[in-house]
C-alpha cells in the first residue's frame, strides 16, 4: 500500500514528475505534489464537486480518482484559466456577477461551467442549471453563479 | 475629477476579493504549509456514551512516520475550553476538554491525537489505535428527562433560562381565547463547503506562539489561548487567511485548535490538521434543535394579551464557547415584530449524547421566527381572522418606535431602533401582486393543483457594541491601508470596509488595502459574528477615515494656501472646491510632507493616519417579511418554491449587490433547514448523517432566484451611517413562510408543525389526511 510510484502528471500543459503511493488521489497530488493548490477539496467522496478538474476536457472529480490514474492524460485546474493574465470570460463573469462569496467553491464551478460550455455553449437555461447542480456552493444561493455562466456563456459566443 | 465608480457608499462595486479567487490563488488552511510540519489525526468516539475503558496506543505509535500518539493524560495540564464571554461558573461543568477524559458523550469526541509525518500516516496510525468503550444509555431527544452528566452529581440540564415580563397568568386568566401548539425546529448547522483547518507554530526565536486558520473571532481566540497555556497575549497570535464560509460554526474555539497549538509549543513543531468531511459532520457545532410548547393569549379581536412559551433545546454533549447564547437570544427575541403585552418563555438548556449544538446564521431568529409566525398563524385560523390582517393588528407600529422591551438579546436590553413593519408587509404584499397571486393559487388548487402562499414577518438585529476601533494610514505612495480587528468569512468584509472608508476618506476603494484577521496588527477586534462588522467596524473605519481626511486637508491648506473647509478630495487628490482644475495635491504627497523627517510637519504627529472608534449602546434591528409560493407533489411530498420573495428595511446598502448576495444565500440555508438538511441520530446516539448523501445541502435545482425587495427605508439612528446588518435576513423567516405556504397549499391549516418538511414528513401528514 505504501509502497510508491513515479509518474508525470501533465498539470495545464506543465509536466511534474511526482512519485505517489497507489492510493493518494488525484486531487492531494494536485494541490500537495504539483504544489497547485487552486483545486480545493471539500468532501472526498464526490459529493460537493469543489475538486472538479477537466480531465481531457471532460470534468472529473479528482477526489475520486487516483493520482496514478490520470498519468498521460491532460489535466486542467483553474490555475490554467487565464491566458497571459487576462481572464476568461467565465472568470470575468463571476466577479461581475458576484458570483462568489467564500471562493471556496468557485474553482469547481469555474472548471465545471468550463467544460460544460466547451462541449456545449448553445445549452440551455434548464440543462444548465441541472448540470451545475452537481456541485455545492454554501454562500451564493446559486442564482449569480447561473447568471455568470450564462452571461460568460453570450460573451464566448459574442467572440466566436 | 472623474467619474467612474469610485465605491462610495451605495454603489454595488466588484469585490475586491475576487480576482486571487477565481486564479486559484487563494490561500485557504488548507493551502498554508509550513516547513517540518506534522500532520494531526483524531481518534473519535464511535459510541454516544460510555466509559473509556481502555485505550492502546503502542501499536500506532510504532508505525512509520508516526512522531506521537495522545491521550488525555497527555494533555492533563490544558483546561477545558472556556466561554468566550470568559467564565460561567454554574456552566463549568459541562465543558468540553480537548481530548475525553473518562467518559466520552457523542460520537465524534476526539479521544486521541495522531501525529504523523504524512496525513495519510496519521490516518493510518489511528486506526491501529486499540480503544474499547463501556457503552452507556444515550440520551437522544433534549426534551426526554434529564439524567446523570457525571459522576459528580451534575444532571443533564445544565440550566432553566427565562425571559419575560407582566403577569402571564393573569394575562391567560382574562383571555377570549387560548391557542396551544408544539412546534419543533430540527437539528442542522452551517456547514460551509471548506472544512475546518488549523495550524499551530510555536515561534522560538520570539516566543509567540502562532495559529493560523483562524477566522471568525481572531482576537477573542486568542485571550482563550493565552489563559488557557498560561502565556501574555502578545506571546500568542491568530492568523486568518482565506475562509471558505463562517456560518457561525467556523471560528470558534474547538478542541482541535487547541491541540495543535499544543502540541506546536511541546513538539517545537508545526503542527496541522485539516478536517474531512466526515469529521465535520460529526464534530463542528450543530445548531438550531428545539422543541417549543408554546401558547397565546388573546382577546376576541385576536389582539395578543400574552405568549407562555416552554421550550427544550437540545444543546447536544458540551458547553462549547457560546454559553447559553442561543437559548437566552431564543428567549429575547421570540415577539420579534409584534405587541405582546405580557410573556414568559422558559428554555430548558439540555445536554444530549449528540454532538455539541451552538450558534448558525439567525441563531434563536431562524427557531423562534418559525415558532411565533406557525402561532400566528394557528390564532389567525383558530379565529378565522385572515393571517396577514391578525399580523396587522398585533404589529409594532412606527408610533411605538423606539420600542423598548424589558428582554436581553446577547447581553444588550432590546429596543428596537425604527421602522414601518407593516408598511413594509405592504410593499412586499404589492411586489408580489397578492391579490391576483391568490386568485391564481386559487384557481390552480381548483384544478387539482396543490399550490399555496405563505407570510413570515421578522425583526432582526446586528451591530451588537460596544465598541470597535480601526486604523487608516496613507503612505508616500497614496496607497491606504486600512487595518481592522475584523474577520472576513466569504461575506464581502473587504470590499464593504473599503468602500466606507473611501467614501469619508475621498479615494476610490481599490486604493484600500483591508487588513483583518491579524492579531499581531491590531489589539483589539471583534471579528466577524452576529452581523456586527459592518455596523462596527464599518462605522469605526469611517470615523477614522474621517480623521485622516482633516489630517490630509489641515495640510493641505499650508501646501494650497486655503482654508481646509474650501477643500475638497476625490480619487486621492486634494483641490479647491471652487476651483477643481485648480492647483492639486495627492494624498501620497501629503503623507509624504507628514514622515517624521519632514520640518513640514510643523507641530502635528507624524504619519498621515488616524485611529477611529465606534461606541454603541443598542443593537440596531432591521426588519422584514418574507413570501414563498409552493407547489406540493402529493405523491412523491417532494416541496418545490415556484417563488421567494424577501423584503428587507437594511436601513443603508453599503454595496447593494453584496446585500443581495447574503440574502439569497442566506435564504439557500434557510430552505435547506425547512425542506432538506437534519442530523438524524437513531437509538443508541449513531448519527446517520455522516456524509453529503445523507446531509442533502439544497443545490442548484432547488434553489430558486429569489426576489428581493431592498429598502432603506428605516436608517438607522444609532451609528453615523445609518447602516443595520445584512448577513441573516435572508435565513430567518425561511422556515416559517415555507411552512405556512405548504398548510396553504395542501389547505391543511396548522399542519405543519416541524422542520425540516421532508417527503416522508409530509407523507405522513398526507396519509393521515386521507384516512
Amino acid at each position: 500500500m505504501t509502497e510508491k510510484t513515479d509518474i508525470t502528471l501533465t498539470v495545464n500543459g506543465r509536466d511534474f514528475a511526482v512519485t505517489v503511493e497507489p492510493r493518494r488521489t488525484l486531487a492531494d497530488t494536485i494541490r500537495d505534489d504539483c504544489g497547485q493548490t487552486g483545486t480545493h477539496i471539500g468532501c472526498e467522496h464526490g459529493v460537493c464537486g469543489a475538486c472538479t478538474v477537466l480531465l481531457d476536457g471532460e470534468p472529473v472529480r479528482s477526489c475520486l480518482m487516483f493520482a496514478v490514474q490520470a498519468e498521460g492524460r491532460e489535466i486542467r485546474t483553474v490555475e490554467g484559466l487565464a491566458a497571459d493574465g487576462a481572464l476568461s470570460p467565465l472568470q470575468q463573469a463571476f466577479i461581475d456577477n458576484h458570483a462568489l462569496q467564500c471562493g471556496f467553491c468557485t474553482p469547481g464551478f469555474l472548471m465545471l461551467a468550463t467544460g460544460v460550455l466547451e462541449r456545449d455553449p448553445d445549452i440551455g437555461e434548464d440543462e444548465l442549471r441541472e448540470v451545475l447542480s452537481s456541485n455545492l456552493c454554501r454562500c451564493t444561493g446559486y442564482q449569480n453563479i447561473v447568471k455568470a455562466v450564462k452571461s460568460a456563456a453570450a460573451t464566448m459566443k459574442a467572440g466566436r | 475629477m472623474s467619474d467612474r465608480a469610485m465605491g462610495r457608499i451605495g454603489e454595488s462595486v466588484t469585490r475586491l476579493e475576487d480576482p486571487p479567487l477565481v486564479t486559484g490563488r487563494g490561500r485557504f488552511a488548507g493551502d498554508i504549509n509550513l516547513a517540518h510540519q506534522l500532520h494531526m489525526r483524531l481518534l473519535r468516539s464511535p459510541v454516544a456514551h460510555g466509559r473509556i475503558k481502555t485505550v492502546d496506543v503502542e501499536a500506532a505509535r510504532a508505525m512509520p512516520g508516526v512522531y506521537a500518539v495522545w491521550t488525555f493524560d497527555d494533555i492533563r495540564d490544558v483546561p477545558p475550553i472556556d466561554f468566550r464571554e470568559g467564565r460561567i461558573e454554574k456552566y463549568e461543568p459541562f465543558r468540553q476538554y480537548i481530548l475525553a477524559r473518562d467518559r466520552v458523550r457523542y460520537v465524534g469526541e476526539p479521544v486521541a491525537a495522531v501525529f504523523a509525518a504524512d496525513p495519510y500516516a496519521a490516518e493510518d496510525a489511528a486506526d491501529a489505535i486499540l480503544a474499547e468503550f463501556e457503552e452507556l444509555p444515550a440520551i437522544t431527544d433534549g426534551a426526554d428527562a434529564p439524567g446523570a452528566f457525571d459522576d459528580a452529581g451534575h444532571r443533564t440540564e445544565a440550566d432553566i433560562v427565562t425571559q419575560g415580563y407582566g403577569d402571564v397568568e393573569k394575562a391567560f386568566a382574562k383571555a377570549a381565547h387560548v391557542i396551544e401548539r408544539e412546534f419543533v425546529v430540527g437539528r442542522h448547522s452551517g456547514v460551509p463547503l471548506e472544512t475546518r483547518g488549523a495550524i499551530g507554530h510555536y515561534d522560538a526565536a520570539h516566543d509567540v506562539l502562532e495559529l493560523h486558520g483562524a477566522a471568525k473571532v481572531p482576537h477573542r481566540n486568542r485571550e482563550a489561548l493565552a489563559r488557557m497555556f498560561g502565556r501574555p497575549l502578545n506571546a500568542v497570535h491568530l492568523f486568518e487567511s482565506h475562509v471558505g464560509g463562517g456560518f457561525g460554526v467556523r471560528g470558534e474555539l474547538y478542541p482541535e485548535d487547541v491541540l495543535v497549538c499544543a502540541a506546536a509549543l511541546r513538539f517545537g513543531r508545526p503542527v496541522k490538521w485539516i478536517e474531512d468531511r466526515m469529521e465535520h459532520l460529526l464534530a463542528t457545532n450543530h445548531s438550531r434543535q428545539q422543541r417549543h410548547r408554546i401558547r397565546a393569549a388573546v382577546d376576541a379581536d385576536g389582539r395578543l394579551l400574552a405568549i407562555d412559551d416552554t421550550f427544550f433545546h437540545d444543546q447536544g454533549a458540551y458547553i462549547r464557547t457560546h454559553g447559553a447564547r442561543v437559548i437566552t437570544m431564543t428567549c429575547g427575541i421570540l415577539p420579534g415584530p409584534y405587541k405582546v403585552a405580557d410573556y414568559r418563555a422558559t428554555g430548558h438548556f439540555r445536554l444530549t449524547n449528540k454532538t455539541p449544538a451552538a450558534t448558525y446564521r439567525s441563531p434563536g431568529r431562524f427557531e423562534s421566527t418559525f415558532v411565533r409566525e406557525r402561532l400566528m398563524d394557528a390564532i389567525a385560523d383558530e379565529l378565522g381572522i385572515g393571517r396577514l390582517e391578525l399580523r396587522r393588528r398585533n404589529a409594532v407600529g412606527p408610533e411605538d418606535m423606539p420600542y423598548a422591551l424589558p428582554l436581553v438579546v446577547l447581553g444588550d436590553d432590546v429596543e428596537y431602533d425604527n421602522g414601518d413593519y407593516v408598511g413594509l408587509l405592504d410593499k412586499a404584499l404589492d411586489h408580489v401582486g397578492w391579490d391576483a397571486l391568490q386568485a391564481d393559487l386559487q384557481r390552480r388548487r381548483a384544478a387539482g393543483e396543490a399550490v399555496g402562499a405563505g407570510v413570515a414577518m421578522f425583526v432582526e438585529k446586528s451591530g451588537l457594541g460596544p465598541s470597535d476601533g480601526a486604523k487608516v494610514t496613507v503612505d508616500p505612495s497614496g496607497a491606504v491601508e486600512l487595518i481592522t480587528g475584523g474577520a472576513s468569512i466569504g461575506q464581502g468584509f473587504e470590499t464593504c470596509m473599503a468602500q466606507i472608508c473611501a467614501d469619508a476618506l475621498g479615494v476610490d476603494y481599490r486604493k484600500v488595502r483591508v487588513v483583518h484577521g491579524q492579531t499581531n496588527r491590531i489589539e483589539f477586534g471583534i471579528g466577524a459574528h452576529a452581523s456586527r462588522a459592518t455596523v462596527m467596524t464599518g462605522s469605526a473605519t469611517n470615523e477614522a477615515a474621517l480623521l485622516v481626511r482633516a489630517k490630509a486637508l489641515d495640510v493641505a491648506s499650508d501646501l494650497l494656501q486655503a482654508p481646509a473647509d474650501t477643500l475638497d478630495i476625490q480619487d486621492g487628490v486634494v483641490f479647491r472646491k471652487d476651483n477643481p482644475d485648480g492647483p492639486s495635491v495627492g494624498l501620497g504627497e501629503i503623507a509624504t510632507q507628514l514622515l517624521p523627517t519632514r520640518k513640514t510637519l510643523g507641530g502635528r504627529e507624524p504619519g498621515l493616519m488616524a485611529e477611529g472608534w465606534f461606541h454603541s449602546d443598542h443593537q440596531t434591528y432591521p426588519f422584514g417579511c418574507h413570501i414563498a409560493v409552493v407547489k406540493v407533489d402529493r405523491e412523491t411530498g417532494h416541496v418545490g418554491v415556484e417563488r421567494y420573495v424577501i423584503a428587507y428595511d437594511i436601513g443603508r446598502a453599503v454595496n447593494p449587490m453584496l446585500v443581495e448576495g447574503q440574502i439569497s444565500g442566506g435564504f439557500a440555508q434557510g430552505l435547506g433547514g425547512a425542506l432538506y438538511e437534519e442530523f438524524v441520530y437513531d437509538e443508541r446516539g449513531q448519527p446517520q448523517s455522516v456524509t453529503f448523501a445523507d446531509y442533502l445541502l439544497p443545490t442548484a435545482r432547488e434553489v430558486p432566484d429569489i426576489e428581493l425587495l431592498l429598502r432603506e427605508d428605516a436608517p438607522s439612528p444609532r451609528n453615523p451611517l445609518g447602516i443595520k446588518g445584512a448577513g441573516e435576513a435572508g435565513v430567518t423567516g425561511v422556515g416559517a413562510a415555507i411552512a405556512s405556504a405548504i398548510d396553504d397549499a395542501l389547505q391543511m391549516p396548522g399542519a405543519v408543525t416541524q422542520l425540516p418538511v421532508t417527503p416522508q414528513r409530509l407523507k405522513v401528514l398526507l396519509d393521515g389526511a386521507r384516512d
